[in-house]
Order: C-alpha cells, then sequence, then structure tokens
C-alpha cells in the first residue's frame, strides 16, 4: 500500500500546446493518502480517464511526477508500479473456471501453491463466488463475471493500490446495490489504497471518504460527500452533484441580503465586496413551497414523482425571463394550487462570484 | 391508432424467450417496460417492430393483422441504446434520411427536419457530423430521426443507458415533452425504476420473459400485485421479512411482536384522521396464517415517526452517505435490508440498530409472492 503524491502534473495529447485548452488534465498537484478511498467523479471528457492512465502508468504525463510513497514512478511501467486494475467491463478467461481467474495474478507472480489455495477461498468468500468455484467463467451473467474481476482486483495482498474504471457500469441497478456495498465492506476489510472513477455521483458519493471532483480538465473541489453537497465550490459541483442539482439564481448580494429582482432573501452571513457575476446556490432539497406571499412568487410547471419525493419544476419572472427553479418535496406533503410561493432554508444558502463559492463572515 | 399483442410467444432454439403475452396500447401514451437484464424487454420490442416473427400469436396495427408485414412496411421508429448515425452524413442529412427514403419534397424535409432539430436541441449542429458532436448530442441526434417520420409507433430502447449520468437527467425530463407532443405510441425500455417513475404514463414491468403487470405507472409503483414486480419497481430493492398471524398475535420476523388488541399496546394510539388506529388495525383483517411483508428503503426510519410504528432491531453492517441522505444496509432476521433516511448520520458498523417501520406502509403478500394487501398509505394514491 501506498500514498500517491501528484505534483505539478498536467497533460496534453499534442505534441506542442500552445494554450490552456490543449491540455485534457490542467496542472494538478494531490495527495492520495495511503489506505483511502477515492473517487474521481466528472462527466465524460473531464479528464479522469486521462488521470487514472497517468496514475495506472498506461500514459507518461507532459509535465509533472508521479510518487509512490517518496519514490518516483513517473516513467515506471503499469507492472512495475504493482497495482490492480478494475475495468468498465469484465476481463475474464471465458476457459477458466473461476478458481483458476482469481488464482491467475497469484500464479504470475510465482507464489506458492498453498498460499494461493487460501488466498483464493479467501477472496471467493469476500466476493461470494465461493459456491461456484469450479465452474467455467464462460457460462456466468455480466454481474457475476465482474465480481470475478473485482476479486481479481483484491486477490493480491501486496498492491500499492487499486484502481476502479467505471466498474459497475454494465451491472443491473438492483445488481450494483450488492456490488457497491461488498466493495465497500472490502476496503474496510482490506484497508488499500482505492480510487474509483465515475461519472455516477451515487456511487461516488456512497463509495468514497473523499470525493475528487473533475470537469474540463481541472480539479474543481476535493471533499467528503457532505462538503460537496452542502458546500459546493464551484457552481459545477453544485450542478453535478444532486438530482436536480443545485439551483444556481442570478442576484445580487449587499451585505447580509440578495435581491432576485426586486425580492430581498435574508442571508445567514454577510459577504463584503463582491465581484465579478454574483449568483445564488440553493439545493431543491432547501426549499419549500408555500403560500405566504413573503416568499418569490413562481409558478408550477410540472410535477414529477419519484416515489420517495416529488421534483417540482417552478418558474419565475423576471423581466419578461424566466429563470428555472427545482424544488423537492417529501412523499406524504400535499401540493396544493395555491402553494405559489417559494421559501428558502436561510444557512443552506451559497454565495458564488464568477463561480467560485464565497466565504461570508458571520452579520455584524 | 392501437398495438395489440394477442398471445405473443416467442421461442428460440426450444428456448422461450417470451412467454404468451397480451398487451394493449393505445394512442398517445407513453408504455414503459421495465425490467433487469434479459427479462425480454428487447424481445418484446423486436416483436413489435416486427424485426422478428413471434413464434405465436398475432399483433394487430388498428385492428389489422400485421404479424407478417415487414418491418420496412409498418409505421414505426426504433431507437437503441448504442447511437446509431450515418457518420458521413451531416445531422441534417441523418435526420432527413427516412423522409427522403419516403421520397418526401424538399420544402417538407426541411420544414420537418428543423422541427425535429429545434425539439432536440440541435439546431446550431446541423451541419456537423454526427461524430464531432458529444454522446448526449449524438443520441438527440438519433432521437430526432425517430421523431421526423411521424410514425405511429416509437420503440426507445434503453436510449440513455450509454450517457453520462447528468445528461440522462436532462433528456429524461425532456422525453415526456416531447412524447406529449406527438401523439405517437411510445414503447421505452429501461432497467431503472426511477427513470419508468420519471416518464409516467404505464409501465409494463417484465421478468423472465412475462409481464407481470401493466398499469398505469404510478399504480404499478404503490400498489404492485406481487413480490416479483415489488422488487422489479424498487432501487433499492424492496426489503422483505416474514409476517405471522396467529389469533391476536402479529409478529413481523423473530423479534417485532404486535398485539391486535388495542389495550396490549405499550404506547399510545394515534389518531389519524379522527379514527382512532393501531399498528394491529393494519393487520386484523388478515386470516391467520403465513405471510411475507414487504416495504421499501425510504420508509424505514431511525426515530418512532408515529406511535403506531413498529420497532426493530437490526445489525448495521454499512453506511453510505449520499450528500443528504443516507443508506444503511444491515440485517435483520436473516434478511438483508437497505433502508433510505435523510439527513448525514455516523452511526457505529457492526452494532445493533434500532429502525421504526409505520404499518401503514407495510405490502402483505401471501406465500406465493401474490398481494394479500396494499400498504394502506399507497391505496389513496
Amino acid at each position: 500500500m501506498a500514498k500517491i503524491t501528484l505534483s505539478n502534473l498536467a497533460h496534453s495529447y499534442s505534441k506542442t500546446p500552445n494554450s490552456p485548452d490543449d491540455f485534457a488534465l490542467k496542472t494538478i498537484d494531490h495527495v492520495w493518502e495511503d489506505g483511502s478511498a477515492y473517487a474521481l467523479l466528472g462527466p465524460s471528457g473531464c479528464g479522469k480517464s486521462t488521470l487514472l492512465n497517468i496514475i495506472s502508468g498506461l500514459l507518461a504525463p507532459s509535465q509533472g511526477q508521479v510518487l509512490f510513497d517518496d519514490k518516483d514512478v513517473t516513467n515506471a511501467s503499469t507492472s512495475e508500479r504493482n497495482i490492480a486494475q478494475v475495468f468498465q467491463f469484465p476481463v475474464v478467461y471465458d476457459t477458466m473456471t473461476v478458481r483458476q481467474n482469481l488464482a491467475f495474478p497469484l500464479k504470475n507472480r510465482k507464489l506458492g501453491a498453498d498460499y494461493i489455495s487460501d488466498r483464493v477461498t479467501a477472496v471467493a468468500n469476500m466476493i461470494g463466488v465461493q459456491d461456484f468455484l469450479d465452474d467455467k467463467a464462460n457460462g456466468l451473467t455480466a454481474d457475476a463475471k465482474q465480481k470475478i474481476s473485482l476479486g481479481r482486483g483484491i486477490v493480491r495482498e501486496d498492491v500499492n493500490a487499486i484502481l476502479f474504471d467505471e466498474p459497475l457500469t454494465v451491472i443491473d441497478p438492483q445488481m450494483k446495490w450488492e456490488l457497491r456495498t461488498q466493495l465497500k465492506a472490502l476496503h474496510q476489510q482490506l484497508g488499500h489504497t482505492m480510487i474509483y472513477v465515475t461519472h455516477d455521483q451515487t456511487e461516488a458519493l456512497t463509495f468514497a471518504d473523499k470525493v475528487v471532483v473533475m470537469s474540463e480538465g481541472e480539479v474543481v473541489q476535493v471533499g467528503t460527500p457532505t462538503e460537496l453537497f452542502e458546500r459546493p465550490a464551484h457552481t459545477f459541483v453544485g450542478f453535478f452533484i444532486g438530482s436536480p442539482g443545485m439551483n444556481i439564481l442570478p442576484v445580487t448580494v449587499v451585505g447580509n441580503k440578495a435581491m432576485i429582482g426586486n425580492h430581498p432573501i435574508q442571508l445567514s452571513s454577510t459577504y463584503e465586496n463582491l465581484s465579478g457575476t454574483i449568483e445564488m446556490g440553493i439545493r431543491p432539497e432547501y426549499i419549500r413551497l408555500s403560500k405566504e406571499p413573503s416568499g418569490l412568487a413562481i409558478k408550477i410547471q410540472r410535477v414529477e414523482d419519484v416515489g420517495h419525493h416529488k421534483i417540482v419544476r417552478a418558474i419565475h419572472s423576471i423581466d419578461g425571463q424566466t429563470i428555472d427553479i427545482n424544488v423537492i418535496v417529501k412523499e406524504g406533503i400535499e401540493i396544493s394550487d395555491d402553494m405559489q410561493y417559494l421559501v428558502f432554508e436561510r444557512e443552506k444558502i451559497n454565495i458564488y462570484a464568477n463561480q467560485w463559492r464565497q466565504e461570508g463572515s458571520a452579520p455584524i | 391508432m392501437s398495438l395489440q399483442l394477442e398471445n405473443i410467444s416467442l421461442r428460440v432454439d426450444g428456448q422461450s424467450h417470451i412467454h404468451s403475452t397480451s398487451l394493449t396500447l393505445e394512442k398517445s401514451t407513453m408504455n414503459v417496460l421495465l425490467g433487469p437484464t434479459l427479462s425480454g424487454k428487447t424481445s418484446l420490442m423486436r416483436l413489435m417492430a416486427g424485426l422478428d416473427l413471434p413464434t405465436t400469436g398475432r399483433i394487430l396495427w388498428n385492428g389489422k393483422d400485421v404479424t407478417k408485414n415487414r418491418v420496412q412496411d409498418r409505421d414505426i421508429a426504433m431507437v437503441y441504446q448504442q447511437f446509431i448515425n450515418y457518420p458521413s452524413m451531416s445531422v441534417y442529412e441523418n435526420i432527413a434520411s427516412p423522409l427522403r427514403i419516403m421520397k418526401k419534397s424538399k420544402s417538407e424535409i426541411d420544414r420537418a427536419v428543423n422541427k425535429s432539430a429545434d425539439l432536440m436541441k440541435l439546431g446550431p449542429y446541423l451541419h456537423r457530423k454526427p461524430l464531432e458532436l458529444s454522446g448526449g448530442q449524438q443520441q438527440r441526434c438519433a432521437l430526432a430521426r425517430a421523431l421526423v417520420k411521424e410514425s405511429g409507433l416509437v420503440l426507445l430502447d434503453e436510449p440513455l443507458a450509454n450517457l453520462d449520468y447528468k445528461l440522462r437527467e436532462e433528456l429524461r425530463a425532456e422525453i415526456p415533452k416531447i412524447f406529449a407532443e406527438s401523439g405517437a405510441i411510445f414503447v421505452y425500455a429501461t432497467t431503472e425504476p426511477e427513470e419508468a417513475l420519471l416518464l409516467g404514463g404505464n409501465t409494463a414491468t417484465l421478468h423472465q420473459g412475462t409481464i407481470t403487470q401493466f398499469n398505469k405507472t404510478s399504480q404499478v409503483y404503490h400498489q404492485p400485485q406481487n413480490t416479483i414486480t415489488a422488487k422489479t419497481f424498487s432501487n433499492p430493492p424492496m426489503n422483505f421479512l416474514k409476517l405471522t398471524k396467529a389469533g391476536s398475535n402479529i409478529t413481523l420476523g423473530d423479534n417485532a411482536r404486535i398485539d391486535v388488541e388495542p389495550s396490549n399496546q405499550s404506547f399510545d394510539k394515534a389518531s389519524a384522521n379522527g379514527k382512532e388506529l393501531t399498528a394491529a388495525d393494519n393487520f386484523n383483517h388478515l386470516p391467520d396464517g403465513d405471510y411475507i411483508a414487504g416495504f421499501r428503503s425510504n420508509h424505514l426510519e431511525l426515530h418512532r415517526h408515529n406511535s403506531q410504528s413498529i420497532a426493530f432491531s437490526a445489525t448495521l453492517n454499512i453506511t453510505e452517505i449520499t450528500g443528504s441522505e443516507t443508506f444503511l444496509h444491515m440485517n435483520y432476521d436473516n434478511d438483508h435490508w437497505v433502508g433510505l433516511v435523510h439527513g448525514v448520520h455516523d452511526l457505529a458498523l457492526g452494532e445493533k440498530l434500532e429502525v421504526f417501520l409505520d404499518p401503514s406502509h407495510i405490502y402483505t403478500f401471501g406465500l406465493d409472492g401474490n398481494i394479500v394487501s396494499s400498504a394502506s398509505y399507497a391505496k389513496e394514491i
């Protein structure tokens, strides 16, 4: 196991990059602490696979260093780095039995037969395939095959890190629950450094101690699931996490008041000297529908019932323009026609200048 | 306009892919086929499209038998999980292609392509090649091509499965709007319960080549007729435990017991709509015997919600935090349960955890899996 340090790292697929836009991965300095579970979260094309490939050694960065503990491995091959990888599609030898598949990485390293046998049994129990160890892999379902890929990822005890590249994409929703929970339990048992790449916020937030959010080649926030939810550092994080994401509303802010058009909203902090484009972020979970005209006037466009809550799609009109605002209403709360106003939970409002979160000070 | 499947079945190499199925889909409806991989969603769609010939049964379009008609001769459009576009043609030509085959006039084509492109927000990209578009835009292009024909039947086979989460969210919100304007019969296959709920309309749940229930989406969700439908239409999966009724004793699992005799209640009775209720009121109409109780994860609570709530002592295995909510994975009475509670909770793993369930959220199934009594909260929905 190892701590992984990325130092002044950047990558461009162009040989002669001449603008920041040519970089698939913009300069990043980051330390992946030994034994932690990380998720690398972002949409397609955000640079997360590029970063993963640099860590695994499939790609040499155009700039900077990768250190495992304190050893520079920037130019070391994947096998020299001693890491395990699990990919989106199951990588399983169809003609081998489940047992042979699990034993394969150990046999490659010429470990003793007794050790291999014990280790394979232990891993099979962890991932729940002990009952079909001697079945050929080719008759198995996609879920079972991916379990075996996971098993092969964790079978070696001496790896520096385990990297997962969208490992549950091809798995049905119901089975995802089982595999994800198993992965999390495995991390608690094994204590390996794990990096899990995904575009799915639920997978990222539920798996990781810390989530690294990327957008357009840049790390925009590293934080715990709660930090990302409550205090997104960038409007992108607010939008990307949450379903629907954070509402980002244009405002002007003076002291501890935000104005949406002519409508004042009391803030819990005071903001001085804000410049640039000022926006207010409020999650749909923290807005309440109200009958009181003291709230922000809205019209409800549509209500979507997703079972345990409803998503209310509302609009607020301002100078002939409309702004979309989403509200989440918990199951069991009635929505009536005279609810034409919104009330915001004061403590949950974030203020952004040019898309970056601003820290306010306590009101005087 | 209607599509009727009459006792349709499909066998391939002696294996049954679709068991005898009858289904009628009406004009201007969104019909979701919900089920896991290999449950028969694609097979059923291919039969509807005429890509495969059913082993038994007939397919009627507006009352007319079209079972043997070729796919080209039917009034259908189809979109697949993989983005399928002609790579060498522009977005405009891709969308126009079905109309060119139909030999429409230039002005008709132009009008229809622009309308369809506007709807799918492709207006600015009409001159690009599909591969110069993002994944979401490529699938929008395929959707625009399916819509431009104004077919009576539009088949969408997991069209959003290959897209990023956020793009999926965006298109999911748009598809019901598009569909509302077109008047066609839409059939939409998905593995995800949440997608079915967002699309609304009707839902058919599929399991191993059989439709287990077909009705309005919210009705199938709130009133599943058997444990298979309930499982298929719950994400996280529905939680189950055994329920035994013997005279005045109702036992849930091994360690939670409620008494039918209200005087034995250790806590106060709740008053709902002016009528006094006890936990037992939800079950005292059941004949004595063994049952399967089922409830959804979001109905499990960490605090007593009201006086009727039943307390369970479960063992907590794993917690997962999603930002605003926490998933609790626990074991109760040899069953694995998932709870979804609001807020972020840091709880001790491997320890006993007391959780609560309002009995009005419990579905009661017979041992054969068929519903005996729907959860009372859902009966009014």
